[in-house]
C-alpha cells in the first residue's frame, strides 16, 4: 500500500496508453496549423485596421488590446458557451481554433505593425518619389522587406500558440491533454498520461524553438 | 619591399631603448614572446616589449594592426596564447609556487592590475552613476579609501581635468569630451604605476579632441606614470613620447624616438604608413 | 446589466490577486537564481539551469498545474490547490523571466564590464554595483509584460478547483444560465485590472529607454 503511493511509474501503462496519445497529438498540431493561419489573416487585418484612418484605428486598437490584456481561457469560453446561445452552433474543435486565431492575432497585429514601422521611411519616400500606385507600394516595395525579419517573430507565436492548445481540453476538444485526462479519469492513474503529455510537448517544442533561434540569428546576420 | 614576417625584427632579444637590461632601471611592463590570434588571425606574433618606469611610449600602426590588443592583454581584457607579462616585477598570468610558474588565479591578477589602469575609446562611463560617484566607486570599493577621502580625491582630479562644476551630473549630460575626461579622473584616482590610453579621442568630434589631448600631454609633463599610448594623432605623438613604436601585422616593426621615426623611418612599411597618413 | 452578478464575481477577485502577486514574488527569486545561473562559469550549474529552463518553456502552465495536481500526489507529494497553483504559475513564469535576467544582463554594453575590470573591482562588485543597476533597468518592462502575462495564466486554476474569479463564473453561469452578462464581466474585470498594467509598462519602457539614451 505504501510502496504504491511512494512511487509508481507503470512503464506498461505508458507504453499502452503512448499510441492514443500520439493520435491526439495530431489533433493538437492540426488545432495549432489552422488556429496560427487564421492568426495570420487576423492580424494583418488588425495591423492594416490600425494604420487607417481614426475611425477603424481606435476600435481595432482597442479590441487589440482587450483581447491581450484578458485570459484566453475565458475568450475560449465566451465563444463556446455565447455563440450557441444566439444561434450559431459550431463544433468544439471550431470553435477552439477561432479563439486561437483571435487571441493570437492580436499578438500577431503587432508583430506585422513592428515588422511595417521598420522599413526604412526613405523606402516610402523613394516609392513615393516614383508615383507608384498606393497597392504597388504595399506588394512591391513594403511588404516584401517587412516580412523576412517577421519570420522569427511568428516562428515564436507558432510554439507559444502550440503550447497553449491544451486550453482547448477546456471545452471539451480532444486534443493531447483532454485525452490524458480521459486516460486519467478512467484508470485512476495521471502520472504516466500527464507526464506523457509533457513529454511529448518538450519533444515538439524544444527542437522547434532552435530552428527559430537559428532562423533569428540568420537574420540578424542578414541586416 | 617589406620585411616579410619570418625575418620580423621581434626574432631578435628585446629591443636597446631605455628600459633595456643594460644597467638601466628595472622595466614596469614587459611582454616576452606574447602570443596572441583571433581564429586563423595572429594580433600578435612572439611580442617583445619593454616599458620603463614613467616612460610615455606611443603606439601607431594601421588599424587591425594589433596595436589595442598590446593594451587589452596588459589590462587582462584579453587572454594571451601563450608568453609571459610582467608588470612592476610580477607575472601578470602567473604566480609563483615555490619555483614553478602557475596560471594566475582572479586573487593574483587583482594584486598585480592594481598597477594599470586605461582609458577606453568608448569612454566606457557608468551611466548610471553621477560624475562623482563614477570617479570614487572604485577607490572607497576597490582601494578601501574612506568616503571623505575619495571623495576629496575625485574632486581635486575633477579640477585638474577643469569639470570641478559637473560632480553632480549624470554622464548623459556632458558632451563626448567631458566624459574622456572624467574617464582619465576616474582612471588616475587608481594612482596606476601605468596608463593605458585607448584610442581615446578617436570617438570625439574634432572640435573636442584639443581638450582631451591637452590633459594627456599635461599628465605626461608631471611625469611619474608610465604611459601607453595608442592613437592615430601623430602630431601629438611626437610631441609627449619618449619613444614611438610602429606596430605592424602583429609585430614591433620599427620603434625609436619620435624625431627618427618620423623624420627618418627606416621601415618601408612605416615609411608607407607615415605617407598615407600624413598625406591629408 | 447584471450588476448583482459582480460582487460574486468579486468574492474570487482575491483569490486571483494574491495567486498572481504570490506567484509574481516566487517566480522573481527564481528567475534571478535561473537567470544568474546560465550565466554562472560553472558547467554544472549552467547546465542545471538551462535544463529548468528549457522544460518550463517547453510546456504549457495548464499541463505542468496538472502534474502538480494530480501526479505528484502518486509520488507521495500532496499539494493543496493553491500550493500547486503557484509552484506552477512560479516555475512556469520564472523560467520565462530568467531569460529575461540573462538577455539583460548580457544586453549590457561590454565595456561597463571592461571599464570595471580595469578599476580592478572584484566580479561580486562588478556584477553588484556596475551590471546588475544597467540590467534592472532593463528588465523592468519586460518583467511588466510577464506580470500581465502571469494574471491571464491565473485564470488556469479554476481548473484544478480554485475559487478564483474565472471558476465563480463558471460555476455562477452554471447555477444561474445567466451566460453573457457573466461571461462580459468575466472580460470586463481582468481588462480592468490587465490595461492600467499595460499603460504601467508604457510608461517604465518610455522611461527606461530614455535612461538607456543616456
Amino acid at each position: 500500500m505504501f510502496d504504491f503511493i511512494t512511487f509508481s511509474w507503470d512503464g506498461e501503462f505508458a507504453l499502452r496508453i503512448l499510441p492514443q496519445l500520439l493520435r491526439a497529438t495530431l489533433i493538437t498540431i492540426q488545432a495549432t496549423v489552422v488556429g496560427f493561419a487564421l492568426a495570420m489573416v487576423i492580424g494583418l487585418v488588425f495591423a492594416l485596421l490600425r494604420r487607417g484612418p481614426r475611425v477603424t484605428a481606435w476600435p481595432a486598437g482597442f479590441v487589440v488590446e482587450f483581447l491581450r490584456s484578458t485570459p484566453l481561457l475565458v475568450q475560449l469560453y465566451v465563444l463556446f458557451f455565447l455563440l450557441p446561445a444566439y444561434g450559431v452552433r459550431l463544433d468544439a474543435f471550431t470553435t477552439g481554433v477561432i479563439g486561437l486565431g483571435l487571441h493570437y492575432g492580436a499578438y500577431l497585429s503587432e508583430v506585422y505593425r513592428a515588422g511595417i514601422a521598420s522599413v526604412d521611411t526613405g523606402q516610402w519616400e523613394a516609392a513615393t518619389s516614383l508615383n507608384f500606385g498606393r497597392l504597388h507600394v504595399w506588394r512591391t516595395i513594403i511588404l516584401p522587406q517587412a516580412m523576412p525579419p517577421m519570420v522569427p517573430a511568428f516562428g515564436n507565436y507558432f510554439i507559444v500558440m502550440f503550447k497553449e492548445t491544451p486550453l482547448l481540453s477546456a471545452i471539451t476538444v480532444t486534443e493531447l491533454m483532454q485525452t490524458a485526462k480521459i486516460i486519467g479519469a478512467r484508470s485512476f492513474n495521471y502520472v504516466e498520461p500527464y507526464t506523457l503529455v509533457g513529454l511529448i510537448f518538450l519533444a515538439l517544442s524544444y527542437p522547434s524553438a532552435l530552428l527559430v533561434n537559428r532562423l533569428e540569428a540568420r537574420f540578424a546576420r542578414n541586416r | 619591399m617589406h620585411a616579410t614576417a619570418d625575418t620580423a625584427p621581434t626574432s631578435r632579444a628585446p629591443a636597446p631603448h631605455p628600459a633595456g637590461t643594460d644597467g638601466g632601471p628595472q622595466p614596469i611592463v614587459v611582454f616576452r614572446t606574447v602570443k596572441k590570434s583571433f581564429g586563423d588571425v595572429h594580433v600578435l606574433r612572439e611580442l617583445n616589449f619593454e616599458v620603463a618606469p614613467a616612460e610615455k611610449v606611443a603606439i601607431i600602426g594601421p588599424s587591425g594592426s594589433g596595436k589595442t590588443t598590446i593594451l587589452r592583454v596588459l589590462m587582462t581584457l584579453e587572454r594571451p596564447d601563450s608568453g609571459e607579462v610582467i608588470v612592476a616585477g610580477e607575472h601578470l598570468y602567473h604566480k609563483r609556487v615555490g619555483d614553478r610558474l602557475v596560471k594566475a588565479d582572479e586573487r593574483h591578477l587583482r594584486m598585480v592590475r592594481q598597477n594599470i589602469g586605461m582609458v577606453f575609446q568608448h569612454f566606457n562611463l557608468f551611466p548610471h552613476m553621477k560624475v562623482i560617484r563614477n570617479v570614487t566607486e572604485a577607490p572607497i570599493h576597490v582601494l578601501g579609501l574612506s568616503k571623505d577621502e575619495a571623495n576629496d580625491r575625485a574632486k581635486g582630479l575633477l579640477d585638474m581635468v577643469g569639470l570641478g562644476d559637473k560632480l553632480d551630473a549624470y554622464p548623459a549630460q556632458l558632451s563626448g569630451g567631458q566624459k574622456q575626461r572624467v574617464a582619465i579622473a576616474r582612471a588616475l584616482a587608481m594612482r596606476p604605476k601605468v596608463m593605458l590610453f585607448d584610442e581615446v579621442t578617436s570617438a570625439l568630434d574634432p572640435e573636442l579632441v584639443g581638450e582631451v589631448l591637452g590633459i594627456i600631454r599635461t599628465l605626461a609633463d608631471e611625469g611619474e606614470m608610465a604611459m601607453l599610448i595608442v592613437t592615430h594623432e601623430m602630431g601629438f605623438a611626437r610631441d609627449v613620447a619618449d619613444r614611438v613604436v610602429f606596430f605592424d601585422r602583429g609585430q614591433v616593426a620599427e620603434e625609436g624616438p619620435p624625431e627618427r621615426i618620423f623624420s627618418e623611418p627606416q621601415n618601408p612599411r612605416t615609411q608607407e604608413f607615415l605617407r598615407a597618413v600624413l598625406a591629408h | 446589466m447584471g450588476f448583482d452578478l459582480v460582487p460574486i464575481l468579486l468574492r474570487g477577485l482575491d483569490i486571483t490577486v494574491r495567486l498572481t502577486l504570490t506567484s509574481a514574488a516566487v517566480a522573481l527569486v527564481i528567475a534571478m537564481i535561473a537567470g544568474l545561473g546560465r550565466l554562472s562559469p560553472l558547467r554544472p550549474v549552467r547546465f542545471l539551469a538551462g535544463l529548468y529552463v528549457e522544460v518550463f518553456r517547453g510546456t504549457s502552465v495548464l499541463v505542468q498545474m496538472f502534474w502538480f495536481f494530480f501526479a505528484l500526489p502518486l509520488f507521495g507529494v500532496t499539494l493543496s490547490p493553491f500550493v500547486a497553483g503557484v509552484t506552477a504559475l512560479s516555475l512556469n513564469i520564472g523560467a520565462y523571466g530568467a531569460e529575461i535576467v540573462r538577455g539583460s544582463i548580457l544586453s549590457v554594453p561590454k565595456g561597463q564590464l571592461e571599464a570595471s575590470v580595469a578599476l580592478n573591482m572584484t566580479p561580486a562588485l562588478r556584477m553588484r554595483r556596475v551590471i546588475l543597476p544597467q540590467a534592472l533597468v532593463l528588465m523592468m518592462p519586460p518583467f511588466g509584460n510577464l506580470l500581465i502575462e502571469l494574471l491571464k495564466a491565473t485564470a488556469l486554476v479554476s481548473l484544478i478547483t480554485i475559487p478564483d474569479i474565472t471558476f465563480r463564473g463558471v460555476t455562477l453561469q452554471q447555477t444561474t444560465g445567466r451566460t453573457t452578462e457573466i461571461f462580459l464581466w468575466l472580460l470586463v474585470l481582468y481588462f480592468a485590472i490587465a490595461y492600467p498594467m499595460t499603460l504601467g509598462v508604457r510608461w517604465i519602457e518610455r522611461r527606461a529607454s530614455a535612461f538607456r539614451k543616456a
